[in-house]
């Protein structure tokens, strides 16, 4: 029996938003945390989010969205990530996110929102409870 | 200064006498509370400040003089608020300029004194409503504007005579400008009545905003463009808004805020001065925005300790001749990042707080942010609240009664003094460098933000900054408030919108102005004058924006965890 390997966790700025401040801490708190950790860096559309993913072999997306843009972009990197057979990777996040839109995200398959004042040791307890290595191959 | 208490006839008693006589006996059998008492930017705060904190170099004509005379410390007008009220102007937009407009004239009527437009992401990217990348975006963020036609509805019903509108928009500075320029020809309002201000700093934006399209040198000659043909023609517009707001919202402490945003304004200088213009022909037009964040006093000495510096900065560096090259003039926003999606409530005496120390620092504008923006943008009953809050403290506080009443307080000008030499620190710092632009291609003041803002995030993550209502006081599923929709016709309608609009404007002569456009990225020719053309014919914002980037090129951040 091999040891567990690190999770891999891809940190994502999708859309145009420019707000980093929350996604590069979150980042940094998980690499901290003893996980692998790909920031994607600003400007990436949902293909190049779903791209990178699945070239990373990541066990989880997270998106970081203050835009608005949420109720959109969410369900878009999951429908992709469905299309291209990689509909496991569990899909999670933060921002600014009004109560409402946490409901229908989760129902499109979201599996947790953070929200202003989540800590990091919340996002990785959370992490750490709820995402599990992909099965290889 | 009487020495009330002090034995008669005898030697003034000192600090440490009242700290051995008086404070540490307490002290022992009370201590004082367990925790750091620093600013929220880690500055260590003493339990009292007296004279001796000055010390014997202190001088009140060098470090303060008078309002409205150099180094401009206790304000820049003679009068400040006797004469004037700061200009209560709200940070507003989404949806659709219909959207838009009505909120504006709302807000108008309910007695602020100036507009201020929030942008959506595409447009603040360069980008239009059709662009695969604007797709879920449109009037999210703020108000879609893809051509004049747009613009010409933002504005209706409003005289460009009469009213003062700040634009925050950066990329595409110069095309927005030049759509607002239209819309004032069709209102018949001469450009040299024109007031208002561009935000126009790209170089925070490579620091702490992060909305770009070309890379910084080039950027640097779109706004020297403006410079100069403001100068000539626009008498009145405030060519750029020299921002901190944004580095202290990516993170940063109150010092980098000041450092980086005063560091950037000299590189302004420098650029316009490099551009052939006289820096007395310019500055008087430059402007600055800057962050109120919750520690009350770090913020006024802040605001002060920017308009000494910064008076210093502008007679030797530069030799700025016109008084008024030396007068740093801003607008105040209060701090977006320290709003709580947990009680919202709360967040009423956040701004009031935040909204007092702004005053008390002498901004000349001031958006305060409204209760429900840890949420969404904010409903007309939010705003109206943080609307009435600046009034509230104009009319009902007394503290527009004199200026800036807290000039001479030993704590508050021990405390300019100290957040003015660890701004000239970095300042030394960034000019060994070679300068801003140097700095941020070395990635120098995005690294301070990002470890800032970390160790800022591990310190409320351990309790040791208290934020009520959430790492203290919380309460469960307290978040209920009502939040502004933007609904998803918004896109839909735009896009309808922009169709039209490029269907019915004369392509040929469009194409014709664009190439124009182009060329002069590189004979040198002002850019500004051939925008107009392009957009009086109905050019988008992409369109524009993208004629350049054969020349300018692109930007593409390295980025800095």
């Amino acid at each position: 029996m091999g040891e567990e390997r690190k999770l891999r966790l891809l940190v994502g700025k999708v859309g145009l938003d420019g707000h980093d401040r929350g996604a590069k801490i979150i980042a940094r708190a998980l690499r901290d945390a003893g996980f692998e950790v790909i920031y994607t860096g600003l400007h990436q559309t949902p293909e190049m989010v779903v791209a990178t993913a699945i070239q990373e072999d990541v066990d989880a997306v997270s998106l970081s969205i203050l835009s608005g843009a949420h109720n959109y972009l969410f369900p878009r990197v999951i429908e992709l990530l469905r299309e291209k057979g990689a509909g496991d990777i569990a899909v999670f996040g933060g921002g600014i996110v009004p109560d409402e839109d946490i409901q229908t995200l989760k129902q499109a398959g979201v599996k947790e929102i953070f929200t202003p004042g989540a800590t990091t040791e919340s996002v990785i307890a959370w992490v750490r409870a709820n995402i599990s290595p992909r099965p290889l191959g | 200064m009487s020495d009330a208490g002090s034995p008669k006839g005898g030697r003034r008693r000192t600090p440490a006498a009242w700290e051995a006589e008086t404070l540490d006996p307490t002290v022992r059998k009370f201590p004082e509370r367990p925790v750091a008492f620093t600013t929220v930017s880690d500055l260590p705060i003493e339990r009292l400040y007296t004279s001796d904190d000055l010390g014997p170099e202190w001088n009140e004509s060098e470090k303060l003089g008078f309002p409205g005379e150099f180094p401009y410390t206790r304000g820049i007008h003679p009068t400040m608020y006797r004469g004037r009220f700061w200009t209560m102007r709200q940070f507003a937009g989404f949806g659709s300029a219909e959207d838009t407009n009505a909120r504006f004239r709302y807000l108008l009527e309910h007695g602020q004194t100036g507009l201020s437009t929030a942008f959506d992401l595409p447009t603040l990217m360069g980008r239009d409503s059709d662009d695969a990348l604007a797709r879920g975006e449109v009037g999210r963020e703020g108000v879609a504007i893809d051509t004049l036609a747009d613009m010409e509805i933002l504005f209706r019903g409003i005289p460009l005579d009469r009213v003062s509108t700040s634009m925050t928009i950066n990329a595409p500075a110069a095309v927005i400008f030049a759509m607002y320029l239209a819309v004032a020809e069709k209102q018949n309002v001469a450009f040299a009545q024109l007031e208002g201000t561009l935000q126009n700093d790209i170089l925070k934006e490579y620091i702490a905003q992060k909305e770009w399209i070309y890379p910084p040198r080039p950027s640097m000659r779109i706004i020297t463009d403006l410079m100069a043909f403001c100068s000539r023609h626009v008498p009145k517009w405030n060519t750029i808004s020299i921002s901190g707001y944004h580095i202290r919202e990516a993170g940063s402490t109150a010092v980098q805020e000041l450092a980086f945003t005063l560091a950037d304004g000299i590189a302004y200088v420098e650029a316009g001065q490099k551009a052939g213009l006289a820096v007395d022909d310019f500055a008087p037009r430059l402007s600055f925005f800057f962050n109120s964040h919750n520690d009350f006093f770090e913020e006024i000495a802040k605001l002060r300790a920017a308009r000494r510096i910064w008076a210093h900065v502008m007679r030797e560096r530069f030799g700025a001749k016109n008084p008024r090259s030396a007068m740093l003039r801003f607008h105040t926003q209060t701090a977006g990042c320290s709003l709580t999606a947990q009680q919202p409530l709360n967040n009423v005496a956040r701004v009031t707080v935040q909204a007092l120390a702004a005053v008390l620092g002498g901004t000349q504008s001031l958006h305060t942010d409204s209760f429900d923006e840890a949420l969404a943008l904010p409903t007309e009953t939010a705003v109206t609240v943080a609307l009435r809050t600046q009034q509230i403290l104009a009319e009902e506080s007394g503290v527009t009664n004199t200026i800036d009443p807290l000039g001479g307080s030993y704590f508050v000008e021990a405390l300019t003094d100290k957040i003015e030499r660890d701004a000239l620190a970095y300042i030394e710092r960034i000019d060994q460098m070679g300068g801003m632009i140097e700095a941020i291609e070395r990635g120098f003041p995005q690294k301070e933000i990002a470890d800032a803002s970390y160790h800022y995030q591990r310190q409320v993550d351990r309790g040791e900054k208290a934020i009520v209502g959430v790492n203290k006081y919380a309460v469960d599923g307290e978040r209920r408030t009502e939040t502004l929709k933007i609904g998803d016709d918004v896109e839909r309608a735009q896009l309808a919108r922009l169709q039209q609009v490029k269907a019915q404007r004369d392509e040929t002569r469009l194409r014709r102005d664009l190439a124009a456009l182009a060329a002069a990225a590189t004979t040198g020719e002002n850019l500004i004058p051939l925008m107009l053309a392009c957009v009086r014919n109905y050019g988008t914002v992409q369109e524009l924006s993208q004629a350049l980037v054969p020349v300018f090129g692109t930007y593409r951040e390295v980025s800095v965890l």
